[in-house]
């Protein structure tokens, strides 16, 4: 498979009143086509202004792309201009949002949503586009969807307005669909559905997938490779088998071990991680997870470690190997070292 | 389970019925009622916690409020250590309340902005005319201390704290007057996901400690299964399914228990490749108008003639296991 976009370097910052805000402290990753990249993290790490920086999505000012490179077709992003990058903008890569609520546009019907992405970028007329959007809603699994056209949102549920915007980034065949917390805002019945039908659409449409979630539990089902994020830097990066069997970096761990199971046999203490993740404002000067880790050594004070590889396609950014502490498994090295 | 027998039931619900009304019209004419809560049956042993679970809308914190008559019900019994709320008047419902408190969900918005932590915490003990001014703000460095948050931070605001310690402020509110039985809201789920797991275990150390009851309110099953021992599974304002926390997971009767447990991802990719997800077709219908039967048979992929005009019985089939479901009633 081809390599579809290649991240270099990618560095946001925003400047408020209060002082510079380190929102992506330069980030690398790469994604081949028809891959599909889960980058988790906890509110405030940075995983959405990453990717919304791959398509200058960014509000400016405050915000500023303050660095990197994002080969995308053999185009850097960050420099072609505006109306080449409205090109690519929901044509060749689309986004979904984590609300269905407020990414559409509450006094517009469904069907006018649907059809002006198609006439844009497509070029079809207004018939050709309407027939296309109800083709797109019964692919997402909508009832009725020739007669549901001229529905406006606040007539949908929660799950079906989210298979609406996946329509809406489907709408164009994109080769990339960045999915940012598509199921945050659902149940977990209706997470299952749409998952799913994720699922099946990649397999179908052939297209990559970036999926941002704080939920480690989706991924383990959906994702090959998966990134994880903290305080706007990339921690760890590895295929899911290896991040959720072998996880290197202390914080990847301590997130595994804050996960209650459904099929825990007993129930265990859950290993939290104690204190706060650090202000974006003052970062520290040595490795942004120093002050919560329990394997930390003096170095980590005052160097920020980089993103090294560790193994085939695993990548950590950690002074200390862990694997010298682990005994029996993840949580019980965790708990040997507290 | 077989201690349950010998066990003292703090709370008992019966037949619990919590109607919201719907007015229409310029003559403001009584037109419908959102059953929120449509008949239930639950009981909570005392210093177990019991989980109650389902998804938005299935009227499970409208439950957690009804029996601490927050909301007065519209039908039913919630008897309390024997006495039954419902009956009783405002007057005399207020000592009660000093027994049972309350964990909200959001911590951003169930703490005044405009009250220090020092006062928020003590204000039950005020309500309550529990002790002097000094013993109070000596009962409040204590609670803080419990909760793990430092007593400095007495005459802080709300602004002043992350999520994880507003919550922790929020517990100690709950703590302040010696309470028996909380009513935990979805405590967590505004959280991040190393916090929960901080606020997960203070509860936990804190029902060790205190000998505290809990009724865990949440949507999060993983959560649910890990903190409960006996868990309640809700759809659309009736408990469809009620038991023993293993014996849920690992024989769960009611077609929607299984569909939800199947539905819940699990932090490991070899165990999700070979699972087979039941897939719910549909949205849940609106509690104005449920379904006339069973609450579960519009989605239900197990539904039979049955199940679509009458209503099955919430019934034990052994060992506390309670079920409400055509498929076991001969």
């Amino acid at each position: 498979m081809g390599r579809l976009l290649d991240v270099k370097g990618l560095e946001t910052r925003f400047f408020t009143q209060d002082g510079v805000v380190h929102a992506v402290n330069g980030i690398s990753y790469t994604l081949d086509e028809g891959e599909t990249l889960a980058i988790v993290g906890e509110s405030g790490c940075g995983k959405s202004v990453g990717v919304m920086s791959l398509l200058r999505l960014i509000p400016q000012p405050p915000g500023k792309i303050t660095g990197g490179e994002v080969w995308f077709d053999g185009k850097d992003l960050l420099k072609i201009s505006d109306d080449e990058i409205r090109q690519v903008r929901g044509n060749r890569i689309a986004m979904v949002f984590q609300d269905p609520m407020t990414s559409l546009n509450p006094v517009l019907t469904i069907g006018f949503q649907l059809s002006e992405a198609l006439i844009l970028h497509m070029g079809l007329d207004k018939a050709a586009a309407r027939k296309r959007s109800v083709e797109l809603l019964e692919m997402v699994g909508i009832p009725q969807a020739a007669n549901r056209l001229d529905d406006y949102p606040h007539q949908f549920s929660g799950g079906m307005r989210q298979r609406v915007m996946i329509a809406m980034g489907l709408s164009c065949n994109p080769q990339l669909l960045i999915a940012d917390e598509p199921t945050t805002a659902l149940d977990v019945t209706i997470q299952a559905q749409i998952t799913d039908l994720v699922k099946r659409l990649r397999d179908e449409i052939g297209m990559a997938i970036i999926w941002i979630t704080h939920d480690l539990g989706v991924v383990a089902g959906l994702a090959h490779r998966v990134i994880v994020m903290y305080a706007g830097f990339v921690v760890e990066e590895a295929s899911v088998k290896e991040l959720y069997g072998n996880p290197r970096h202390p914080y990847t761990v301590g997130l595994l071990g804050s996960l209650p199971r459904l099929d825990e046999s007993r129930s265990h203490r859950l290993t939290s991680i104690e204190g706060l993740p650090p202000d974006l404002i003052d970062l520290p000067k040595g490795c942004p997870f120093y002050a919560r880790c329990h394997y930390r050594v003096e170095r980590c004070a005052n160097e920020n470690p980089r993103l090294e590889p560790v193994g085939p396609g695993h990548r950590i950014a950690c002074w200390v190997d862990i694997t010298k502490f682990r005994q029996t498994g993840n949580r019980a090295a965790a708990e040997v070292a507290q | 389970m077989s201690g349950n027998a010998t066990r003292e039931k703090l709370l008992e619900v019966n037949a619990l019925k919590m109607w919201f009304p719907i007015f229409r019209g310029i003559l403001q004419r009584h037109v419908a009622d959102v059953k929120a809560v449509d008949g239930i049956n639950l009981h909570v042993y005392r210093g177990e916690t019991l989980g109650l679970v389902g998804e938005s809308g299935c009227g499970k914190s409208t439950t957690g409020r009804a029996i601490l008559q927050l909301y007065r019900p519209t039908a039913g019994q919630v008897l309390f250590q024997s006495r039954d709320l419902v009956k009783l008047k405002d007057n005399d419902l207020r000592p009660m309340r000093r027994q049972m408190q309350m964990i909200f969900q959001d911590p951003y918005a169930s703490l005044n902005p405009r009250m220090t932590v020092g006062s928020i915490i003590s204000e039950p003990l005020e309500v309550h005319n529990i002790g002097n001014k000094s013993e109070r703000l000596e009962r409040v460095r204590e609670l803080l201390r419990v909760v793990g948050l430092n007593p400095y931070f007495i005459n802080r605001y709300p602004h002043e704290f992350s999520g994880g310690q507003r919550q922790r402020i929020g517990v100690a509110r709950a703590l302040a007057v010696n309470p028996s039985f909380i009513v935990c809201d979805e405590p967590i789920s505004a959280l991040d996901v190393s916090i929960q797991a901080q606020i997960i275990n203070l509860l936990e150390d804190l029902q060790e400690q205190f000998g505290l009851t809990y009724l865990f309110i949440a949507h999060d099953l993983s959560v649910v299964r890990h903190i409960s021992d006996r868990i309640a599974v809700m759809y659309l304002g009736k408990i469809m399914e009620m038991a023993d926390r293993e014996e849920l997971y690992r024989n769960p009767m009611h077609p929607y228990s299984q569909a939800l447990l199947s539905a819940v991802p699990i932090p490991d990719p070899m165990v999700e490749e070979q699972r087979q997800r039941i897939i719910l077709e549909g949205d849940v219908p609106t509690p104005v108008n449920p379904p006339k039967g069973c609450h579960f048979c519009t989605r239900c992929p197990k539904a039979m003639d049955v199940c679509k005009d009458n209503e099955p019985e919430f019934r034990d089939y052994g060992g506390e296991h309670f079920v409400a479901c055509w498929l076991y009633q001969k």
